[in-house]
């Protein structure tokens, strides 16, 4: 097996986080101005310059103390998908799959939740084409003139009215399918790249103390889906031992009892070890704290639950907004109180610095920069789809994808692997 | 540190008491090691120390136990992290976390120690258990013994007081369980940590144990004291009971101090049975030594046995595998690996933990299909010949036995096997009821034994009467009684002429079997040769026995007994 890809040189690790960004004062980091030396080809004064510009912004190799804030990824990746959401035009969606696609390519690890990027992109595709299908079957109230062909049509009752299986297809109608596909693929390509980049233990690490314990048993419960798996496929080989076919839909029911045993037992093991390591132990807190943290906590949901009901219902938008702060407000302050439950400390928990700002920073330049678009140029964002026109690509909303490609410049560029 | 009064712990109302009024008290700073046949509460004990038992696993507990003057009626496991630390089984199943540094603060986190601190100790952790290196690696990529070492350091970053251990070195090779013993015993010296372990395998560790308790009777005394009275113990003290040595020795080194006049009392002896390698290369089954009494478990075989009356002549070999290349990603599991295994011989591949002795297994029955050189089981390919065809000519039981067993009684398995291999109904039944004497029929697979449940997959894999019988790692959680039963079963399978290959780490099972040892490193054959020579040539393979009594070619107590 290679090494990690991020193994920890405890060594020069200059910029981590915020001290990239304050002048001349950081240490030159030694891989980036070894590599620099070699560059230095016109005047000697400016290959000073350089080498040491290029020292000080030049990524910094991947270790655990300069690790990029697992937020900051969300963020980007999220600030992203908001601009997938704002588009139709397939050229934009393709840039920002392209986009994400060259960040998880430069910046991904080999850890096995990096591994997860190609299968967003299969699920992707699967959803582009699951929509025009679903056009193609079920028609769409999309008026066309260009009929491609027409498929039987299924006679339905009358009580069915409005709803056809079968019938005419125009180019309008798949056109329009494949528009509206692809916002879907982009968007979840986009959380696929968040994913492959963060890992989703650090993410946990931010949350507040009190909803720290509920986080770690969502993330020991994820790791059952991939355990499942490897289950599955151990078990379906493990059939070949038995003289019976490895493939086909009884191989999968015959092991689906053994399997789920298998995860039952593997849950129990870990509970019993988390338990045995101290997960859920509590500090004595005084009832009165106690108490409030409750009476805060429901309080401000229902602030919360209220609020949202008046700014979404007609009538009641005066109360809404203040009534959703105060929920806000008091939720976030029982948090915080119940958080004195909990004894837990932090080891080493990523810092939010220089590069991660940038990072997030990007998505949501891209997020914003896409929403103003659609002020400035809605036409070339949807392109239309009757009559049928060939979209363009706009130059100053293209452009604006662009700046997501940031992280795969200042992002800790993670260990080669061997 | 440690303290029993009068405690029993029974999992059903009904049921027989699983720990039955256990006093014991373990002083701070030792190392206590915990023997016993399975299934006498072993792990109900480790398990009651870490408070696991009941509060976790349910059942009743009557009497007290306390640690460090806590008591684990009052306190819950939780309330016990910070002074007792505890590593199950299986590894794998102790993570909570993906990377290694991770894991190693996630009990610290629990316990809320300052960040300060926390780095200080996981800092050290790392450089004592030599896990530098792998500090930022994702734990599903870790080999078992370096898993091994992660879930005892993540439990050793809290400084606990006390450190339980379930059968810590079962998984390993003999050099990563030397590893991993080595750190236990820094830890009794250097930190004075208290160390109840429970091991199958003494022949690793009672050497380092300052005391031993042997269950159920729950007796505790100095090592060699116990050993001299326990029904099971390493080689070392069977061949020092047999040779009458007072007091007993633990250690090779010791045994070899003392073994001058038994290795002057053997000179001009030669092991009989022979060194099955001796007499059974190429030639078909080393029967005729077998016949010395010295196999209980043969007249059960009575029936079946066929007594190959002259030596076959030297006929193709049953697998024969040629230039065996096999990748998987960018990693080659296997380089160059040719192998012949005759009718009737005995194979055992050794090597470290992940040197591709179980992709070669694989390999061998089809699972895995060969990215160069041919594979030919009988003149099949095996990764192309059907499943059903396939069954009659090789067998495999895997490291998990359970992966093979699928149906919720014996009886439904039985019969299930019975159709697969296309055998006469009650085939299977049989084959169990000889391997396996006395398991009622409505006995659900997962409620036996770790060593029944072998025996049965041994049965299900035996109905198609494959020629060839492929093992992985079969004696993993075996005591040494069950051990020595299937010892029994498999000469009787070789004498009947089958061809065995097993892949282990038990460097005595494979003295006891094996006519051939293979040892595989890195993907290659590094050495392939009769038992006896190989095993004497490389000191991490060879058994005790040969240790002590080197240069002379004995190689398990049973050959050193048959000769006086």
């Amino acid at each position: 097996m290679s090494s990690a890809s991020a193994s920890a040189s405890t060594g020069g690790t200059a910029t981590a986080g915020g001290t990239a960004s304050a002048g001349g004062t950081t240490p030159t980091p030694d891989v980036a101005s070894a590599s620099a030396g070699g560059t230095v080809t016109s005047s000697r004064r400016r290959g000073m310059f350089a080498s040491s510009a290029r020292g000080l912004f030049a990524a910094p190799e991947a270790s655990r103390a300069n690790a990029l804030h697992a937020g900051a990824w969300w963020l980007w990746a999220l600030g992203l998908a908001v601009a997938a959401s704002r588009t139709t035009n397939p050229l934009l969606l393709g840039l920002l799959v392209g986009v994400a696609g060259y960040v998880v390519a430069a910046r991904r690890t080999d850890a096995p939740w990096a591994r997860s990027y190609g299968a967003f992109v299969k699920l992707g595709l699967f959803v582009v084409a699951l929509r025009v299908v679903f056009s193609l079957l079920l028609g769409s109230p999309i008026p066309g003139e260009h009929e491609l062909f027409t498929l039987p049509e299924v006679p339905l009752p009358d009580w069915a009215q409005g709803v056809r299986i079968g019938g005419r297809v125009t180019a309008e109608q798949l056109v329009f399918a494949l528009y509206d596909g692809a916002k879907l693929a982009t968007l979840l390509i986009c959380v696929g790249a968040a994913n492959a980049l963060a890992n989703p233990a650090r993410l946990l690490k931010s949350l507040p103390g009190a909803l720290y314990e509920v986080g770690v048993a969502v993330v020991v419960a994820m790791t059952f889906a991939p355990n499942m798996v490897a289950d599955v496929v151990r078990l379906r080989t493990a059939r070949r031992l038995r003289g019976r076919p490895t493939g086909g839909v009884r191989a999968v029911l015959q092991i689906g009892l053994p399997v789920l045993e298998g995860a039952l037992e593997r849950s129990i093991a870990v509970a019993a070890s988390m338990d045995a390591r101290g997960y859920g132990r509590t500090a004595r807190v005084p009832a009165s704290v106690r108490r409030t943290t409750n009476v805060l906590t429901l309080g401000g949901l229902l602030g919360v639950a209220a609020g949202s009901y008046g700014l979404l219902a007609a009538e009641g938008a005066g109360y809404g907004l203040p009534l959703l702060g105060a929920g806000l407000l008091a939720a976030m302050a029982g948090l915080r109180l119940g958080g004195r439950r909990t004894v837990r400390t932090r080891y080493r928990p990523d810092h939010w610095g220089a590069r991660a700002c940038l990072v997030a920073g990007s998505g949501v330049a891209v997020a914003v920069l896409m929403i103003w678009a659609n002020a400035y140029a809605p036409e070339a964002l949807h392109p239309g789809v009757v009559p049928l026109e060939a979209p363009e690509l706009p130059l100053w909303p293209a452009l604006s994808v662009l700046v997501g490609l940031v992280p795969a410049f200042v992002a800790p560029k993670p260990k080669e692997m061997v | 540190m440690i303290r029993f009064e009068n405690v029993s712990v029974r999992y059903e109302e009904d049921a027989e008491p699983t720990l039955r009024n256990v006093n014991l008290t373990v002083p701070e700073g030792e190392l206590v090691l915990l023997v016993g046949p399975s299934g006498v509460g072993k792990s109900t004990l480790l398990g009651a120390v870490s408070g696991l038992v009941p509060h976790f696993t349910g059942g009743t507990l009557t009497g007290r136990v306390t640690v460090d003057g806590r008591d684990t009626r009052t306190h819950p496991p939780r309330e016990l992290a910070d002074l007792v630390g505890t590593v199950g089984q299986d590894p794998s199943a102790h993570f909570v976390t993906d990377t290694v540094e991770d894991e190693l603060a996630y009990g610290m986190e629990s316990l809320g120690l300052a960040p300060g601190v926390m780095r200080r100790r996981v800092e050290e952790t790392l450089d004592l258990l030599g896990l530098a290196e792998l500090r930022d690696r994702p734990i599903a990529t870790l080999s078992g013994g370096q898993r091994q070492r992660v879930a005892i350091g993540s439990v050793l970053t809290p400084h606990p007081k006390v450190l339980v251990l379930d059968e810590p070195t079962s998984a390993l090779d003999p050099s990563a369980a030397e590893d991993v013993l080595a750190v236990l015993q820094r830890l009794v010296h250097d930190l004075g940590t208290t160390v109840l372990l429970a091991e199958h395998r003494l022949e690793r560790v009672v050497q380092y144990a300052d005391q031993v308790l042997l269950l159920p009777d729950a007796v505790m005394g100095p090592p060699a004291e116990i050993m001299s009275v326990s029904p099971v113990h390493p080689p070392v003290v069977a061949l020092g009971r047999l040779a009458g040595w007072d007091p007993l020795p633990l250690t090779v080194r010791d045994a070899r101090r003392r073994a001058g006049e038994l290795k002057a009392h053997l000179e001009g002896r030669f092991p009989n049975p022979a060194p099955p390698a001796f007499e059974a290369r190429g030639s078909g089954g080393g029967a005729p030594g077998f016949g010395k009494g010295r196999d209980r478990g043969l007249s059960l075989f009575l029936r079946r046995r066929t007594r190959p009356t002259a030596p076959t002549t030297p006929t193709t070999p049953l697998a024969n595998v040629t230039a065996l290349g096999v990748r998987r990603g960018r990693v080659e599991a296997l380089r160059r690996v040719d192998l012949q295994v005759a009718p009737g011989e005995t194979v055992a591949l050794m090597g470290r933990n992940g040197a591709g002795k179980s992709t070669l297994l694989s390999t061998l029955v089809g699972m895995i299909e060969p990215t160069a050189g041919t594979v030919r089981i009988a003149g099949l390919a095996p990764h192309s010949t059907a499943p059903r065809e396939l069954i009659r000519q090789v067998g495999l039981v895997p490291q998990e036995p359970r992966d093979l067993l699928y149906a919720d009684t014996v009886a439904a398995e039985c019969a299930a096997a019975d159709a697969d291999a296309g055998a006469t109904p009650g085939t299977c039944r049989a084959l169990v009821e000889e391997l396996l004497p006395g398991v009622a029929d409505d006995t659900h697979p997962r409620d036996l034994s770790e060593g029944q449940r072998l025996a049965l997959a041994l049965a299900v894999v035996l109905t198609g009467r494959p020629p060839l019988l492929l093992l992985d790692e079969p004696t993993r959680g075996l005591d040494y009684a069950a051990k020595s039963r299937l010892v029994a079963h498999l000469r009787t399978l070789a004498a009947d002429g089958h061809a065995i290959v097993l892949a282990t780490h038990d460097v005595e099972l494979a003295a006891e079997l094996a006519h051939r040892v293979v040892i595989i490193a890195d993907g290659e054959v590094v050495a392939d040769g009769p038992t006896a020579e190989v095993v004497v040539s490389s000191p991490a393979f060879s058994p005790q026995v040969a240790k002590i009594l080197a240069p002379q070619p004995w190689l398990t107590v049973e050959q050193v007994e048959a000769a006086l």
